[in-house]
């Protein structure tokens, strides 16, 4: 028993928690990053730009079915061979980044789509400009229709930093890898020790979602919501 | 990308094939647990709600990747020895049965509660309700998301190759590192996935549009 107790030690507990920074930093800076690109692409996708559009769309659709472990594999190694070497932390940041952004843009432009046309047809009667009735009008009420689908999207991407393990990211994943490899009688507690880090966070990120959720719920038509679940049904992880 | 093709294509075959057989047998049993615990959210009985609503948001909220190396590291150890496949299937079968155990729910709620109050009244027993008037209602609705859940189901799958479980990405490595040629490696193994995803994504789009 003592033994098993043993893997808590403050040694241990550091080196976990040196892991779980890697993964927050991680996870921090591929959600602005995503944030950003994917509310760009996804609104590039959603207003038919020639050519422009259909390429964005054609991409956005290729990485999505991809496997996030081949990205991160692609990243990591793959893009040495053009002559650009990432350390596994920003491989890790790119590969997350690009990912969620596709997965992001597919939800704006569902969440963009999901606002009644009447609004832009308002606005530009109103004599507003298309980009001016889309950043004014139609932007802002599709983004708050999407907060709950996107706060999910962003709960698989912290699950998802795990996979980068996989190019040697020093994570928590990792770190606890690297203690009970050492120790096999700490395999157990590290595993529960991960168990509940990852939970803790996915769980307090998930109930945030659904408070969102009914905040923004109140005064939004049935059409609205019906949009928004099937984006967070699309939205997915690895 | 022709070359590794040409060399390596059994290997790839046989990884597609590893990938493909996983996911299938991932996708049957996850429906049953999913519908199962998706069922269970929806009953009178307050304990199993409970018991069903931790189910989900524990295998929901803990990456794929600590329960597929939990029965590749743990379970061997302690309990029984299984392969890398095994453990990998199980794990991804436990993931993807508490997101459609999520979906499976949403879809029976969607349904109008009169119906069932309408079979009830009709001399129907719950059960009988549930199986007759319910359920087939619920999973025409769902059809879409499932699909997409059965999308992420396959490159999820990609975690085999953690474990050893001989699937595309694992031969993918196996050939990067042999062939020295890791761009061309990677680029065929995603256009593999894609033969296997990209054409359900597209039909899937249709059907939410046909629904919609």
């Amino acid at each position: 028993m003592l033994t098993v107790l043993g893997a808590y030690s403050w040694v241990n507990i550091k080196f976990l928690l040196e892991g779980a920074w890697v993964t927050v930093f991680v996870s921090v800076l591929s959600i602005i990053l995503s944030y950003i690109f994917g509310i760009i692409l996804g609104v590039i996708r959603y207003v038919k730009i020639k050519y422009l559009s259909a390429i964005v769309g054609f991409v956005i659709d290729i990485i999505r079915n991809l496997p996030l472990i081949l990205i991160l594999f692609f990243t990591y190694f793959g893009l040495p061979h053009i002559g650009f070497k990432p350390d596994p932390i920003w491989a890790s940041v790119i590969a997350m980044a690009v990912f969620e952004s596709m997965m992001v843009a597919e939800i704006v432009r569902a969440g963009i789509a999901s606002i009644p046309v009447g609004q832009m047809e308002g606005a530009r009667a109103n004599g507003l400009s298309y980009w001016q009735a889309l950043r004014y009008i139609v932007l802002p009420q599709a983004i708050r229709n999407m907060i709950p689908a996107i706060v999910s999207q962003f709960i698989s991407l912290v699950k998802d930093t795990s996979l980068a393990t996989i190019i040697v990211l020093p994570d928590l994943m990792n770190h606890a890898q690297i203690i009970y490899g050492q120790n096999t009688n700490y395999t157990i507690p590290m595993f529960l020790a991960l168990a509940v880090m990852y939970f803790v966070v996915c769980y307090s990120l998930s109930l945030l979602s659904r408070y969102l959720e009914k905040r923004i719920g109140g005064n939004n038509s049935k059409k609205h919501d019906h949009a928004v679940e099937q984006a967070i049904e699309n939205g997915s992880d690895a | 990308m022709i070359s590794i093709f040409q060399n390596y294509g059994g290997e790839l075959l046989t990884g597609l094939g590893q990938t493909l057989l996983c996911s299938i047998i991932a996708l049957f049993f996850a429906l049953i647990i999913g519908s199962i615990f998706a069922i269970m959210e929806t009953v009178p009985n307050k304990a199993a709600r409970i018991i069903a609503r931790v189910y989900i948001e524990v295998f929901r909220n803990i990456p794929l990747l600590v329960i597929t190396m939990f029965f590749y590291v743990v379970i061997p150890m302690y309990v029984v020895k299984i392969s890398g496949f095994a453990s990998g299937t199980i794990g991804l079968t436990l993931y993807s049965s508490a997101f459609i155990a999520e979906t499976v729910r949403s879809g029976i709620q969607s349904v109008d509660p009169g119906q069932m109050e309408g079979s009830r009244a009709n001399g129907l027993s719950f059960w009988q309700a549930m199986r007759y008037i319910i359920l087939p209602q619920a999973f025409r609705y769902v059809i879409p998301p499932l699909g997409n859940q059965f999308i992420n189901l396959v490159k999820n799958s990609s975690v085999l190759a953690f474990v050893a479980g001989f699937d595309l990405m694992y031969q993918g490595n196996v050939i990067a590192s042999d062939s020295l040629q890791s761009m061309s490696t990677y680029l065929c193994v995603g256009l593999l996935y894609l033969i296997l995803t990209l054409p359900l994504s597209y039909y899937m789009r249709y059907l939410e549009k046909k629904l919609a």
